[in-house]
């Protein structure tokens, strides 16, 4: 048996039932970073020392946490305690934050071992991981392919069984993404359910941290521990918390899922398929699929543009040169752009028509998906136009994510919480992932859905061949 | 004069809550230790995040409150953008269009009020200094909250700009709000100075009543093409000569034919002289827009009601309360509302001196009489506090009494004893005014006649013959018995 193969739940079972150490899940873990990294790069950090000695701990207290001894892998732009932390950028080359960000020190508390942290597009900006400065990672199911973006390193250390769960974040698309294109669970939760503190900013009023897993429960039981209030983070909310692996499995018969043709123009007849296969397991279900009228996805593209440059040319001006040892020179083609473009929407005299136009018609983004869901339960869609493209297919596309995150950036500009769930594999063993999106805080009902699907099938048990 | 002065103020007020705007380090960082009272919020470290101080936000619209503002129920933050070394995120949490309190106003002595523009909060920055080639930067100020006090352009001289200040210090220390001491930089000012020519035809011209040719005379009308602004200056003092100094400046200019140019100045106080920091301030461009990472505030009106009803009674409130119920003069009632403090202990004063020095001053025991012989009985109560308010008043104010070692019981005390009357032998008072009335007869004459009042001199030779400090209203109703016998 591989460990390092096993879902966070047999984990759980099988440490509990003492068939086998964290320490060994652990090992197992850390042996395939040794062997398959250095194809993969999935991590920009291993901490091998840090893992096995958390791990020896953790066996010699005997599972107190939620997630006590479970072998995690975190994405680069989550700050660490003394693990440094770059966010992809060599601005950031040496920095070594003094301080965990919520999400990991809940993390901490709930006992998982860091394996390293992964590798992703250089501050988030990206669909692809090419834009990272310590090279691209490769998709784990063809390595001629990226893995998307921005949590490539995330979803690809999954995939490629380099971790037992990742930490990811989205700000648009950057989990759900490269967890379609990687064949695994991506959920993005609903923006402020989980907080941002200690996560190198992206677009502030988007970014999102959330998990990438094997299975859909894993997701389930990882919300538990990260979901709630922060107080050192001012846009987390106050929403109850529930119990998110409590619904998995109730039925959804008579549940009405909303589909939008405007989500199907230009998207790979290969994709198209597979997500039509899935409906028709929904429809067997018990689930009615009705069609619905959205809001155009293009229009989400350039709002999310100019709210999130905006937001980026903001945040990113602290890197001054001053205090991270590198700068601003080091910043990558990428990142000028962004920092350029914010810039420019932020100008006194273009402020209403860029910034200002884009909060309002953000506005009716989020109008236009409450009125949908007076309608149906859940939105279903292709997460991603194409399945994983060839390396080097961002180069020289300056848009090449908003066009890789198209479907998913309406839902991240409102706010709401998705998922992506594998659902099947094209002629060339590929995945194709399938998005689901519910309204606001509904995290429990979009799991059971994805749960529901995930019972039915077994594409998320599908190994790779490395 | 040829010219009008129109100024303008923003004043800077650092709040003296505990901990920063955004994080929960410590706020009290004079004279601590560099960079000891940091944290990643206010390092502005990758991913840290604000979180802004309720008490801060409170005692905002709190300032707000006490300067005749309007509260908005909508409130939020915007990040303003800008480089320098001491700013640790590239930007500064302020707000832009949507600040706390607005359209507010401070009333002068003379009647004038003063327009309050907006008063908002913001984060303070970190602070440089510069030694042997380096810069060093202390972050410890980094976060602490500020309030900007704006007001319209409504100065026309600095004696008004000065009393302003005065009022605005006197009532964020009534709110007890900041230290507002200027030594430390809680309070740091900033005028903005230009002038307009004066139009002295037209206000003869107007006087014909009512065409209003606007376009005629605009200067009068319009602002300025300019304004100069006088950056970080942390006296009264130097405000009032820094704005003497640009009139002088920007009028010699002016009779040139010539605009003097928009820029940020600062004040030289070993040259007496203000200096070009930076021009056309236009030209700077903060690129605001909406703080992602703090939601909005929004109030409900019960809520301002709430902060409303916390507010303590402001200096002119108090200042009006003093001459009204304890009969003070405006001087008197102006010092002793200077400062809260004061004005507490001289109420504290006067409720205990209306208690022990009236009880005491029982008029069945002549011999036992106090200084304050007033309180003949019950119905003459609040005159007996309007004398003993009157009394403390002057000790406190002429005889500069140390409030802060002297306790307001032990003052009334102190002043009972230094006014404390001896008591005299009856048939040894008699034979003294006896032998005055005798070496007085002229004045016994007038006051028969009817020239009351010189009584008083009478009073005066029978006391100082007595060589004591006797009781003069006894001695002055004794001498008309005598007299009257």
């Amino acid at each position: 048996m591989n460990l390092n193969q096993l879902t966070i739940k047999e984990i759980q079972d099988g440490l509990q039932s003492g068939e086998f150490s964290s320490e060994e899940v652990t090992t197992a873990c850390l042996n395939q970073i040794k062997t398959k990294d250095e194809t993969i790069n999935a991590y920009v950090t291993v901490t091998e020392k840090e893992a096995l000695e958390t791990a020896k701990k953790s066996d010699q207290k005997k599972a107190e946490g939620a997630l006590s001894g479970i072998p995690f892998s975190i994405k680069d732009n989550f700050c660490t305690t003394g693990i440094r932390t770059t966010a992809s950028s060599q601005v950031l080359d040496d920095f070594v934050p003094p301080y965990d960000a919520t999400v990991v020190s809940k993390l901490k508390d709930a006992g998982i071992v860091i394996l390293g942290k992964t590798n992703m597009d250089a501050w988030a900006h990206g669909s692809s991981t090419e834009t990272s400065d310590y090279g691209t990672t490769k998709n784990p199911w063809d390595t001629n392919r990226l893995p998307g973006g921005s949590s490539g390193g995330a979803a690809a250390s999954v995939a490629a069984h380099e971790c037992i769960a990742a930490i990811g974040s989205e700000t648009a698309g950057s989990i759900r993404q490269p967890a379609s294109w990687c064949g695994v669970v991506g959920l993005k939760p609903t923006y402020g359910r989980v907080s941002r503190y200690g996560v190198i900013a992206m677009g502030s009023s988007l970014d999102c941290p959330g998990p990438i897993t094997k299975t859909v429960a894993d997701s389930a039981l990882i919300l538990n521990v990260l979901a709630g209030k922060d107080a050192k983070d001012a846009t987390s909310s106050p929403h109850a918390v529930e119990d998110y692996t409590a619904h998995l499995n109730e039925n959804i018969a008579g549940l009405t899922i909303g589909i939008a043709d405007d989500y199907f123009e230009g998207v790979d007849k290969a994709v198209t398929e597979k997500v039509m296969d899935a409906l028709k397991v929904y429809e067997k279900l018990g689930a009615k699929v009705k069609k619905i009228k959205l809001f155009e996805p293009k229009y989400s593209i350039a709002v999310y543009t100019i709210i999130q440059r905006s937001e980026v040319s903001s945040n990113l001006a602290r890197y001054d040169g001053i205090r991270y040892g590198n700068d601003r020179s080091f910043f990558g083609d990428e990142a000028k752009r962004r920092i350029m473009l914010g810039t420019f929407t932020l100008s006194a005299g273009y402020y209403d028509a860029y910034y200002k136009k884009a909060q309002q018609v953000r506005t009716i983004i989020i109008e236009d998906f409450t009125n949908a869901f007076k309608d149906v339960d859940v939105i279903m869609a292709p997460t991603s136009p194409s399945t994983a493209l060839p390396v080097g297919s961002s180069k020289n596309h300056p848009m090449f994510g908003e066009m890789a995150d198209v479907l998913v950036e309406p839902s991240s500009i409102a706010g709401l919480p998705g998922i992506n769930i594998p659902v099947g594999f094209t002629s060339e063993n590929l995945p194709v992932g399938l998005q689901i999106i519910t309204p606001f805080f509904q995290e429990s009902k979009l799991l059971n859905v994805a749960y529901k699907y995930e019972l039915e099938t077994e594409w998320h048990k599908r190994k790779i061949e490395l | 004069m040829k010219y009008t002065p129109v100024i303008g103020l923003e004043v800077h007020v650092e709040l003296k809550t505990q901990s920063k705007m955004f994080c929960s380090c410590s706020a009290d960082y004079f004279g601590k230790e560099p960079n000891s009272h940091t944290c990643p919020v206010c390092l502005g470290l990758p991913g840290a995040l604000p979180v802004p101080n309720q008490t801060a936000i409170e005692w905002c619209v709190k300032i707000g409150l006490a300067l005749n503002c309007n509260i908005p129920l909508f409130a939020k933050f915007d990040r303003k953008n800008y480089f320098y070394p001491d700013l640790a995120k590239g930007y500064q949490i302020s707000q832009y269009d949507d600040p706390f309190a607005v359209n507010g106003y401070i009333e002068l002595a003379s009647g004038k009020r003063i327009g309050i523009r907006r008063v908002h909060m913001e984060e303070d920055t970190g602070k440089l200094t510069h030694q042997d080639n380096a810069s060093l930067v202390d972050f410890n100020r980094s976060g602490v909250p500020l309030v900007e006090i704006v007001t319209e352009p409504d100065f026309d001289n600095a004696k008004d700009v000065k009393e302003y200040l005065q009022k605005l210090q006197q009532i964020v220390r009534y709110l007890d709000v900041s230290n507002a001491d200027m030594e430390k930089g809680d309070m740091r000012l900033e005028p903005n100075i230009s002038l307009k020519v004066c139009h002295p035809e037209r206000s003869e011209g107007s006087s014909h009543g009512s065409e209003r040719d606007s376009s005629a005379t605009p200067q009068n009308d319009t602002l300025p093409p300019y304004k100069v602004e006088v950056k970080n200056i942390n006296s009264f003092r130097f405000v009032e000569k820094a704005i003497a100094y640009e009139v002088k400046r920007q009028a010699e200019i002016l009779d040139e034919g010539k605009t003097p140019a928009q820029e940020t100045r600062g004040w030289n106080e070993t040259k007496q002289a203000t200096f070009s920091q930076r021009a056309k301030e236009e030209a700077n461009d903060y690129r605001y827009f909406p703080e992602p990472d703090i939601p909005p505030i929004r109030w409900d009106k019960k809520q301002i009601e709430t902060f409303r009803s916390q507010m303590p009674e402001m200096p002119a409130a108090k200042l009006k309360r003093f001459m009204d119920e304890y009969s003070l003069s405006a001087y008197d009632a102006e010092i002793l509302t200077r400062e809260v403090t004061t004005a507490g202990y001289f109420e504290e004063a006067v409720k205990t001196g209306s208690v022990i020095l009236v009880s005491e001053a029982h008029p069945e025991s002549p011999k036992k009489k106090t200084y304050l012989p007033a309180g003949r009985d019950a119905g003459q109560a609040s005159m007996t506090k309007k004398k003993v308010a009157k009394q403390l008043a002057n000790w406190i104010i002429n005889k500069k009494t140390d409030i802060t070692s002297v306790s307001p019981e032990a003052l009334v005390k102190q002043i009972a004893a230094a006014t404390q009357t001896v008591a005299i032998d009856e048939d040894k008072l008699q034979a003294i005014i006896d032998d005055v009335l005798a070496n007085n007869q002229k004045a016994v004459e007038d006051y028969k006649s009817g020239k009351e009042t010189v009584i008083m001199y009478l009073v005066g030779q029978v006391i100082r013959q007595a060589k004591a400090k006797i009781d003069a209203q006894m001695v002055k109703e004794k001498i008309i018995d005598t007299v009257q016998q």
